[in-house]
């Protein structure tokens, strides 16, 4: 019943954006930063003060002392998260018709996983199995012409959009085979514990990864919540549209009129 | 020697002359980030690399344009004191955002990779922060106002494909939404921010 539910929720919630079109220029306009609404802004602001709040009591210390780990350590553990994401980003790839990453992705994970011992080392960069691009459900949504609707911020996960927070309920869905052989099935090997053990280790990570950055950027902003959503929301873009460089995903009019 | 041969002479050394002056994006931002580094490697105060590095801000980056830009249309609605007052405030609010960001880094060695002109008045020159073993390599690009090709100036950071001034815009943006549009919350801002 919770999944006809889910998926019932998932239409209603698209079909408000939803729009056959889908070239990249559409997507480039749908998914620009200021054409996302900031509908629930007190709320958002809210939630917002309650995860800085929990950053500074959990997440901050946590990563504070993971920085002083070996560095051999640091990239093992993020050789093994990242060659878990592998298994919601192939049916990402598959389903953006981008069959090619999808072998590269599918042959990196088997060979890290195996060789690689569990993804601890990156054997398939050094075999030449480069290309590693994470992708997700919100993603793909928004390549199949989905708008993103509203910002969000969920508490303890922070930033996001209504798409790709309906998006992400693919995950527990069926569309997540570590979550699958982790909690949704009752395996011999894995327990509930694994999988969200994974995704704490993820948030101290990234946490620990950004932590002079996210430092600076709150030190020096006049309004640190506007700058934390438009860095998510202009980092969001790229992803969608895949964008490795600068200049495709920025509007070059904002700045023709500023004369000297 | 003819009128018409001496025009074409007087023509030749006028483009050379300005050939001669001209500095190219990416030579510009090699040898601002080289001063930058030279700084920040010296053994000084904090507040000293502050200080050197508010100035080299002050010549290299056109800090009007940026203001304006992040203003967005607010700014055609502003008068001329309005503008005046912002440009000011804006100033000291930027010099000190600026400097004490990098001002965080010890000894960072930037390199320069590529360049694309965008028009005659925009080139993105594409840089890479080299990796360390405390942080992995952050690419940098650089948009740089060539209107006047004697003195291109750095309009905008993307680090990693996010723009600081488009964050910025967005957060003063945010600032004025908060209250109804009124300009004096955001002079009010940039005032406190810059004071403490």
């Amino acid at each position: 019943m919770f999944k006809k539910v889910t998926i019932f929720l998932s239409i209603i919630l698209f079909a408000i954006n939803a729009n056959a079109a889908s070239d990249g220029e559409l997507t480039l306009k749908k998914n620009q930063p200021s054409e996302i609404k900031d509908c629930f802004e007190n709320l958002n602001r809210a939630t917002f003060a309650f995860n800085q709040v929990l950053d500074g009591i959990v997440f901050k210390p946590i990563a504070s002392a993971y920085r002083v780990l070996p560095t051999s350590v640091k990239s093992g553990v993020s050789n093994s998260l990242d060659n878990l994401s592998n298994l919601v980003t192939i049916p990402n790839n598959i389903l953006q018709g981008d069959l090619k990453k999808a072998g590269i992705n599918s042959g990196r994970f088997v060979i890290n996983t195996t060789i690689g011992l569990l993804g601890l080392i990156d054997v398939a960069e050094l075999l030449g199995l480069t290309e590693y691009e994470k992708e997700d459900y919100g993603q793909s949504l928004a390549k199949l012409g989905v708008g993103p609707g509203c910002y969000l911020v969920l508490p303890v996960l922070g930033p996001s959009t209504v798409r790709d927070t309906a998006a992400s309920l693919a995950n527990v869905m069926g569309g997540d085979a570590w979550y699958n052989i982790t909690v949704k099935n009752d395996t011999q090997h894995f327990s509930d514990i694994d999988y969200y053990s994974s995704k704490v280790t993820a948030g101290v990570d990234f946490r620990a990864k950004n932590y002079n950055s996210i430092e600076n950027l709150e030190k020096n902003s006049v309004d640190f919540y506007a700058s934390v959503k438009s860095l998510y929301l202009q980092d969001r873009q790229q992803k969608i549209l895949n964008s490795n460089g600068t200049i495709e995903a920025m509007n070059d009019s904002d700045w023709e009129e500023i004369e000297n | 020697m003819n009128l018409k041969k001496i025009v074409i002479i007087f023509f030749i050394y006028f483009l050379n002359l300005n050939n001669l002056h001209a500095i190219e994006p990416d030579v510009f931002v090699q040898s601002t980030v080289n001063r930058a580094s030279l700084i920040l490697s010296k053994n000084i105060s904090k507040e000293e690399k502050i200080n050197q590095l508010k100035e080299i801000a002050k010549e290299t980056v056109d800090i009007k344009g940026v203001g304006f830009y992040s203003l967005g249309s607010v700014r055609k609605s502003l008068d001329n004191d309005q503008k005046k007052k912002y440009l000011e405030l804006f100033e000291a609010y930027f010099l000190k955002s600026f400097s004490s960001r990098l001002a965080e880094y010890t000894n960072p060695e930037i390199q320069v990779n590529n360049k694309k002109i965008l028009n005659k008045n925009y080139t993105i020159v594409n840089s890479v922060l080299v990796g360390t073993s405390e942080r992995s390599e952050v690419k940098i690009d650089w948009r740089i106002y060539t209107k006047s090709l004697e003195n291109p100036l750095i309009r905008d950071l993307i680090i990693e494909g996010l723009s600081l001034a488009r964050t910025q815009k967005e957060e003063f943006s945010s600032i004025l939404n908060s209250n109804d549009g009124d300009i004096n919350a955001l002079f009010k801002t940039l005032e406190t921010f810059s004071k403490n």
